[in-house]
């Protein structure tokens, strides 16, 4: 296991400082300012943030946090108050979320959202870009968009051979378990090859056995040279598996660093381990 | 009582014009709730703007017919427009009240006095269909086909051409919605957010199919003025888009062939239950009614079937059930 922390992502994160808003060394996405409040309540306030390309970077917090909002902010799926931010060197704030997505940074839903009533494979060929049959007046030249459908379903059957899925192809994604649903929405997620996967909580609601598989399938994706970007609760898998660790409290970023650095972090003891911590210290002097 | 009459004459109801310009307005309508999932509740304003499209063309300014599908057809683009542009974007519930209001003003004002220079008013237009007439190949005095199965020649000359609509239209969802275009209309009624994830443009997805069904459902309009030769706005009213509801629950919504099946079963069912309820009168069996309130009675008949069609097979006559149930669990 520690062999494998001194990986690639790990290497890419060394330099890097522990410390909120800290700069990274060839960051893929870097956000400035963003703001966004619901009536008095801000949710997210956050001033300066770098994600080092090619790592896989956990966004933790207590609930209530602000990590799904920033999450929405930045995939263009919630209208920002304010600031800017830019992937890949170019600025995408305001964009619709279709327009990040085809940027190359593509997200995944906490409540997965297989569309249940299509197949897997079409939910897999749904993900391919640039489709020329997806235009309505291309739908009718079925020669023009035939070799292209060819082409995706192949990668759709590679991706879903990957993930375990290309038994089911043909089945209803309604019929799926939720495990295997968030398997088929990451590897959908994949047909639209991105640079960058934003994952919102993707070990939700799924059973341990599964957990390994999926943490397998995201360290690959780094290894890959994808960046991973996801929001977790589960403590043992952030730990395991993030090169870098930003700790969100309140809307705003109280911390960043290696896992060894966050784990002695005080401030996130206070704020989100702190609270686990004390409530355990409760119970046993409750057991006394 | 004849049985057999009134069956000859339910068949008969279940391949006329009528049963053909709902089968139309139902094919549109699939597009819209059947694929997208855009729930449009007033159906029937996509009818009227078609029908007096051809209407106001043809018998204010004397236009040929051809330019009054036109108008029709443009009218109805701009209503989809009218009605896409502030919704679309919103949830879905927010399309279905607009659309509901939409064709009920547009009956309004339609039928409005200060309309009436050019839509007739309460009166309506007539003489809409010598141009159509004109180009009848059938003759208009002779009738055509076997026993009750038979129809003058205006009549089957209507049939031929909205049939000739319907497959027409049927053929087009059927290519649609076997390429990748229809796919993402699909995934857009399962779920917009994960479309949208994707890198779909979801609102120009929307917008493409409350267009393409408001236009099949202009056709259906236009039809239905040529069918009649006049137009009266008391015709679209609400009742129009629930019978098309009907008419696409029952045959099966998002199945190519369900609005085609689902108007045929539903013109014979109404044909019908009116046909029994007139023999049981003239039997004496029904002492407490008379004639106006069979009308009501079917339709209670009607609605008494559909409760069950729900209860016993929700997917109508040729959805897929296992399909259908999916998401119920």
């Amino acid at each position: 296991m520690s062999s494998d922390e001194t990986n690639a992502g790990a290497d890419r994160m060394a330099g890097a400082e522990p410390v909120p808003g800290s700069a990274k060394s060839d960051p893929i996405l870097v956000a400035d300012g963003v703001r966004r409040s619901f009536g008095g309540l801000t949710a997210v306030d956050v001033e300066h943030l770098e994600v080092q390309r090619g790592t896989i970077t956990a966004l933790i917090g207590p609930n209530g946090a602000g990590k799904s909002t920033l999450f929405n902010l930045l995939t263009g799926f919630d209208r920002v108050d304010g600031g800017r931010w830019t992937f890949q060197g170019g600025a995408i704030n305001g964009r619709p979320g279709h327009k990040v997505a085809r940027a190359g940074m593509v997200r995944t839903f906490q409540l997965t959202k297989a569309l249940t009533r299509m197949t897997v494979l079409d939910n897999m060929l749904l993900g391919a870009p640039g489709q020329f049959g997806e235009r309505m007046a291309g739908a009718f030249l079925r020669p023009v968009w035939q070799g292209q459908e060819r082409e995706n379903t192949r990668r759709a059957l590679d991706l879903l051979e990957r993930f375990k899925l290309v038994d089911k192809r043909d089945d209803m994604a309604g019929s799926l378990s939720g495990g295997q649903r968030k398997l088929l929405e990451m590897a959908r997620s994949l047909m639209t090859d991105p640079t960058m996967i934003m994952l919102d909580e993707p070990m939700a609601g799924v059973n341990p056995a599964l957990v390994q598989s999926l943490l397998g399938h995201i360290t690959s994706l780094r290894d890959e040279g994808k960046t991973v970007l996801f929001v977790e609760h589960d403590m043992d898998v952030i730990m395991g598996i993030s090169d870098w660790i930003v700790v969100l409290a309140q809307g705003r970023v109280i911390a960043e660093g290696r896992p060894s650095d966050i784990r002695s972090d005080q401030q996130v003891i206070d704020a989100y381990l702190g609270a686990q911590v004390e409530t355990a210290e409760a119970r046993g002097s409750g057991d006394d | 009582m004849d049985i057999l009459s009134i069956l000859a004459e339910s068949t008969r109801s279940a391949l006329g014009p009528i049963a053909a310009i709902y089968a139309l307005a139902a094919v549109g309508l699939n597009f819209h709730f059947g694929y997208t999932g855009l729930l449009n509740f007033g159906q029937v304003g996509f009818m009227l703007v078609g029908a007096y499209g051809v209407g106001v063309s043809v018998a204010v300014f004397d236009l040929p017919l051809l330019a009054g599908f036109g108008v029709g057809l443009l009218c109805a683009l701009v209503l989809a427009l009218l009605l896409g542009v502030p919704t679309l974007r919103l949830r879905a519930d927010y399309l279905a009240i607009t659309t509901i209001a939409a064709a009920e003003v547009l009956r309004l004002v339609y039928r409005a006095g200060f309309a009436e220079p050019l839509t007739g008013g309460v009166y309506g237009l007539q003489n809409l269909a010598s141009d159509f007439r004109t180009l009848n190949p059938f003759d208009g005095g002779t009738r055509y086909g076997v026993g009750a199965l038979a129809y003058n020649g205006n009549h089957m000359w209507v049939l031929v051409v909205t049939w000739g609509l319907v497959a027409l239209t049927v053929g087009l969802t059927w290519m649609l919605m076997h390429s990748p275009w229809g796919r993402v209309i699909k995934g857009v009624r399962e779920d917009e957010e994960a479309v949208r994830s994707l890198g779909k443009n979801v609102f120009a997805y929307k917008m493409q199919a409350l267009v393409l069904g408001g236009l099949i459902g202009a056709m259906a309009g236009c039809m239905l003025a040529v069918y009649q030769a006049s137009i009266q706005p008391d015709q679209f009213k609400p009742q129009v888009t629930f019978f098309l509801w009907v008419i696409l629950l029952l045959g099966g919504a998002g199945r190519v062939f369900g609005p085609v099946l689902g108007a045929m079963a539903f013109w014979f069912l109404m044909t019908f239950t009116d046909g029994v309820l007139k023999g049981f009168g003239s039997m004496g069996w029904l002492p407490f009614l008379s004639g106006p309130d069979y009308g009501a009675i079917q339709l209670a008949f009607v609605g008494l079937l559909l409760v069950l069609l729900i209860v016993f097979r929700p997917q109508g006559i040729i959805g897929d059930r296992k399909e259908m149930l999916i998401n119920v669990k």
